[in-house]
This record gives structure tokens, sequence and C-alpha cells, in this order.
């Protein structure tokens, strides 16, 4: 039995201590969020935040994770109460078959948790990691941006002026 | 009336110690004024920029290949930054020295150079307006180079486009950012020395001799340095180190377990990868890739120099077959072998896809077997470039997964699996903290 610490709540898994933390997440917590791509730390799907850095939880045995906070998508908010990244997300529309987002949105978060106000560069070369098939690149970057500006101090040498201006849809209750 | 004898006035004489310190600051300040006198380099006049269509093409051309023979842009570029237009920060024991723009721009960069200066430049380290430049720029290995290949450089760069990027400030600790300090290094340390041929070998090796000696300035991380700094060539590439990584010997005690045919160095040199050994890792990346554009002809020449230099090595005589003793080593490392099972086997186990695609085994590539874990340990945490040329999967760093423990284990595991070796002698998570913070970018 293993103890580890997701999106702040103590979880104890009998899972054999080799088994990646993707398969943890998704099979005995059913935090489905983190998606399998590739099994290879090539694509980027599986990232979650291990201690606030952005890790591929494809490559991160259990027996590595310690007592290290995880945090996935399913932590930073709720649907009722959607955190910047998240809200940024939805108003740009960033997704399209949406199998990346998630670990998008995890590296993102890594991100503007690190600084208030990276360069388009910095954000560029941040987010490169990931892999997106699709090609919603240019949404995803404005979503981030805006997360940027929500958050603090926005993206220096932004290639787009940044819109806060849509509201994200009224859901109903 | 009374004669006196009258002693006549004593010079008013100062006390011996005073007299000595007096002598002492003369002497000083007179050798200071020497040594400054000795020290100072004329400055050569500002030229007008030479316009591009001034070169002879082929001049250009050459001077191209020889550019990336000798990976100027690697040192020359800052990460996100222009081509040759400086500002990169080489950490060295010394501080932070930052790199030059080596664009045409008249005003930051060398394009009010003539061809002269940047030959002393080149061959003694002193820049345009007669300051020394720091022997992070290697010119104890460019003074090595011909005339006509400097002056190839000069028609390529000033033919470069011209960048406007003013200099950093270099963070040295003192007193060593005085410069004309840089001139007693050189007297001590400076010892140009053409690469004569050697009748006996034939023209390639001739040719790639004179490249690693000079342009490509191999000894700047396979050769040991002293505490001040320059590069002990007397006994060859012995190894060396270079931002936080290893670069092994390239001669006789080579530890690879794999002999470097020609045609394995020359495959490694121009896609940064060795099939029968492993990928190019850490500073060694941006080496392959510069040499993937050079000249194939002058990268086949240092292939085949490189490989005579090591004909002595243990590989030679008898290739290390390959180890997979996985049920020995998981007995004695079973974190490391639970680590391994669900991080690494993906791509390194056997039948995994990558291992189907042909890259080769752990049990083939070098750093396993040197006598320390540094470069294994550098692997992990910073992860491996992609080949050159050739799409497929690159190996991701795993600094911000694994503590330094952690990565201890694995590291231990892998050399009991993988290698005939006994275990790394001391604290390897000790050696792990070491890693992480001296390649740290």
């Amino acid at each position: 039995m293993t103890t580890l610490i997701v999106n702040g709540v103590r979880q104890t898994v009998d899972a054999d201590p080799a088994t990646p933390l993707l398969y943890v997440l998704r099979n005995d917590l059913e935090l489905n969020a983190a998606k399998f791509g590739c099994g290879l730390g090539q694509c980027g799907a599986c990232t979650v935040l291990v201690d606030g850095q952005p890790v591929f939880s494809c490559l991160l045995p259990l027996a590595a994770v310690a007592n290290r906070p995880v945090r996935t998508v399913e932590g930073l908010g709720s649907p009722d109460r959607l955190s910047p990244v998240q809200a940024a997300f939805e108003a740009e529309q960033a997704a399209q078959c949406g199998y990346c987002i998630p670990g998008m949105m995890m590296r993102a978060q890594a991100l503007l948790e690190r600084t208030t106000r990276p360069t388009e560069a910095e954000l560029r070369t941040h987010m490169s990691v990931n892999l997106c098939r699709c090609g919603t690149h240019m949404r995803i970057l404005r979503a981030v941006r805006r997360a940027a500006v929500v958050m603090g101090g926005g993206v220096q040498n932004a290639t787009e002026p940044v819109s806060t201006l849509a509201a994200p849809p009224e859901r109903s209750a | 009336m009374e004669a006196k004898l009258v002693t006549p006035r004593r010079r008013q004489e100062w006390p011996s110690g005073w007299r000595l310190a007096a002598t002492a600051a003369l002497v000083l300040a007179l050798a200071a004024v020497v040594a400054l006198v000795a020290t100072w380099r004329p400055a050569m006049a500002p030229v007008t920029p030479p316009p591009p269509s001034s070169f002879d093409r082929s001049e250009i051309a050459r001077g191209a290949g020889l550019a990336h023979l000798g990976y100027c842009a690697v040192c020359h570029s800052a990460p996100g930054g222009a081509a040759f237009a400086g500002g990169l920060d080489l950490k060295t024991p010394f501080g932070d020295v930052y790199s030059t723009n080596i664009t045409p721009d008249a005003e930051t960069g060398i394009g009010r150079w003539s061809q002269p200066a940047f030959v002393r430049a080149m061959r003694q380290g002193v820049a345009r307006n007669g300051a020394h430049l720091y022997p992070a720029f290697p010119y104890d290995h460019f003074s090595e180079a011909s005339e006509g290949d400097l002056r190839a450089l000069y028609a390529f760069l000033m033919t470069r486009v011209p960048v406007r990027a003013p200099p950093h400030t270099n963070h040295l600790i003192p007193p060593l950012g005085f410069r004309p300090l840089l001139a007693g290094w050189k007297l001590l340390f400076l010892r140009p020395r053409p690469v004569e041929a050697d009748s006996r070998r034939s023209a390639e090796w001739n040719r790639g001799r004179y490249l690693v000696e000079s342009l490509s300035h191999c000894g700047g991380c396979h050769a040991p340095r002293n505490a001040l700094g320059a590069e002990e060539r007397a006994h060859g590439l012995t190894g060396g180190w270079s931002e936080g990584w290893y670069a092994p010997p390239l001669d006789a005690t080579s530890p690879a377990a794999r002999v470097w045919t020609v045609e394995r160095m020359d495959a490694y040199l121009r896609t940064g990868l060795s099939l029968s050994h492993a990928a190019a890792a850490g500073p060694m990346g941006p080496v392959t890739r510069e040499l993937s554009a050079a000249p194939p002809g002058d990268v086949h020449a240092i292939a085949v120099y490189v490989s005579s230099l090591m004909a002595g090595a243990p590989a030679s005589r008898a290739e290390t077959p390959g180890q997979d003793r996985a049920a020995a080593a998981a007995k004695a490392y079973p974190q490391g072998a639970v680590l391994f099972a669900g991080a690494c086997a993906g791509c390194h186990g056997p039948g995994a896809p990558m291992m189907l695609e042909g890259r080769p085994a752990l049990s083939l590539g070098t750093p396993l077997y040197e006598d320390g874990p540094r470069d294994t340990l550098q692997i992990m945490l910073r992860g491996l470039n992609k080949p050159v040329g050739r799409a497929g999967p690159y190996m991701p760093p795993f600094s911000d997964s694994f503590s330094d423990a952690q990565l201890a284990e694995i590291g231990a595991y892998l050399r009991a699996r993988y290698t005939d070796r006994a275990p790394w002698p001391g604290e390897l998570t000790r050696e792990a903290a070491k890693a992480r913070k001296e390649g740290a970018s």
C-alpha cells in the first residue's frame, strides 16, 4: 500500500510501486484528466504537477512520488469555480479534440506560478514540450496569455494583444 | 674666537624600515609601469564596414564551412537570440563571461574590424581596441589556424546580417575584471605552435589533426586545465570537464566498451548518434549539430585522426560484450530496479519501441563505463538532444521527477545491470547533487 497526496487529499493505493503515476491517477483514483498519449515522455498529454514542477506522469513510478504533492486539472478548480487557467482555456475555446488540453493546462499553471510576467519567448519555449495534433496552438497561447493577465502581470512582448473582454458563457446551474 | 669643529649637518636619515618600504614601493611602481607598458596593445584603426560584395564568394563559402567546424555560432549566440550576436553566459570557475557580438554591426559588432584586427584577435586574443580577451574564447587553439583559414572566416563573418546587440557586462571574481592581467596569463600559457604535418601519415589524417588542434578545439573540453584555467596540452586529449559534464579521454585510456572505428566516429560526429555507442550528450549535442553542417570531408578527416588516437584503447583489443544482468542488479539495487521499470523501461527495456527501432542498448554507451557517474547522472537530469536530421524520440529530462537519492539508486542499478565494472566509488547521492548544481544552465 502506498500513500500519496493528490490535490491536497491524502490517498492510499494498492498498486505495484513501479506503476507510473498516470495509471494510478486514472485507474485507482479515477482522476481522468491526465491522458495517455505516448507513454514515452514525448507528447506531454500526461503532464501533472509534482511539487510544483510539471512532469510526465507516464514516466514517474509511484515509488518515486513519496510525499511530494501531486496536482491535476481536477485540483485547479471545479465546474462552478474555474481557476484562471481553466477559465481562460474555456473563454478562448482552446480545445478542439481536447486530448492535449489537460497537459497544456498543467504546464501553463506551472509557468504562471513561477513567474507572473513571462516573456512571449519564455511562454513558447515552456509550452513547446507539449504536443497538439489538432493544431489549436494559437488558441492555447491566447488562453495562457489571458490567464497570465488575470493572475498577475501578463506576457511581455506578447505577439497578440490579450483579450479579457469576452466573459465565459453563463452556465445553467 | 674659538674654532669650533662644526660637524657638517647630516642629511636627515629615515629609519631603515621606512627606507625599505620606500624602496619596495618604488620597485613595485616601476614594475607596474613596465607591466602596463608590456601588456599594452595598440588599438587598430577602425575601418568602414566592408560591403559584402567586396568578398570573394568561394572564400565566403569556405569560411562558412570553417565556422561550422569551429562551432562559432554555439558560443556566440544566446538562446533565443540572433545568430552570432553574442550574449551567451559562459559560466567559468572565475565568474560569468558573456560572448561578444561577432556580426558585422558597426557599433556593437565587428563591423569596423579590419582583417588584420580579426586575425590578431583569433591568434593573440586581443580585441580591435587593444583590450585583452578572456581565454574562455579559445584563442590558444585558434592561434594554430592558418592565415588563409582565418581570412576565410573573416569573409564569412563580415557577410552575415548585422545585428545590433550591445555587449553584456562580465561578472568575474575581482580583480579578474582588470584585463591587463590577462597578458600575464598569456605570457605563462599561450604557446602558439603551428600544427606541423606528419609525413608518415595520410593527408586526411593531417587535415584532421590540424582541425582538432586549431578550429575544432577539442582539447577545450577533452583535456584537463590547471588552476588558472589554462589547458594542459602536453599529454593530449586525456579527458576534461565542461559545463558540468565530463568529456572522456580520446586516447588510449578511452573507457569506451566498443571500439571507435573511423565509420562510427564519422557517423557520430555528423548525426549525433553512434549505433555502436550512444547519442551525443550535453555539450556534444551542439557540437554534432554544427559538424552535421560542416564539409563532410573535413568531418571525416577529424574522425580519421581522433579514432587513430584511440587505437591503443582497451576496446580496440577486445570489445566488451553487451551485458544485461537484470536479476543480479535488481537484487543489489531493488529500488533502482523499481524506478527503472516505471520510468526507463518504456524506452530502454528489451522489446521497447525505441529498441526495436535500432537504438543502442545501454550496455554499449560509454557513460556507464566511465570512472565516475557524472555523465550518467547528467543524462538522467537533462535528457538528450534529438539526433541531427532524423525524426525520432528524444530523452526528456528527469530533474523534476527524481530526487538525488533516487537518481543515485538508478545510476548504481544501471552500472550493475549493463556493465561488468565495479560499482562507482563515493557517495552517489552527493554526486547527483553536484551534477544537478554544476550542470544547471
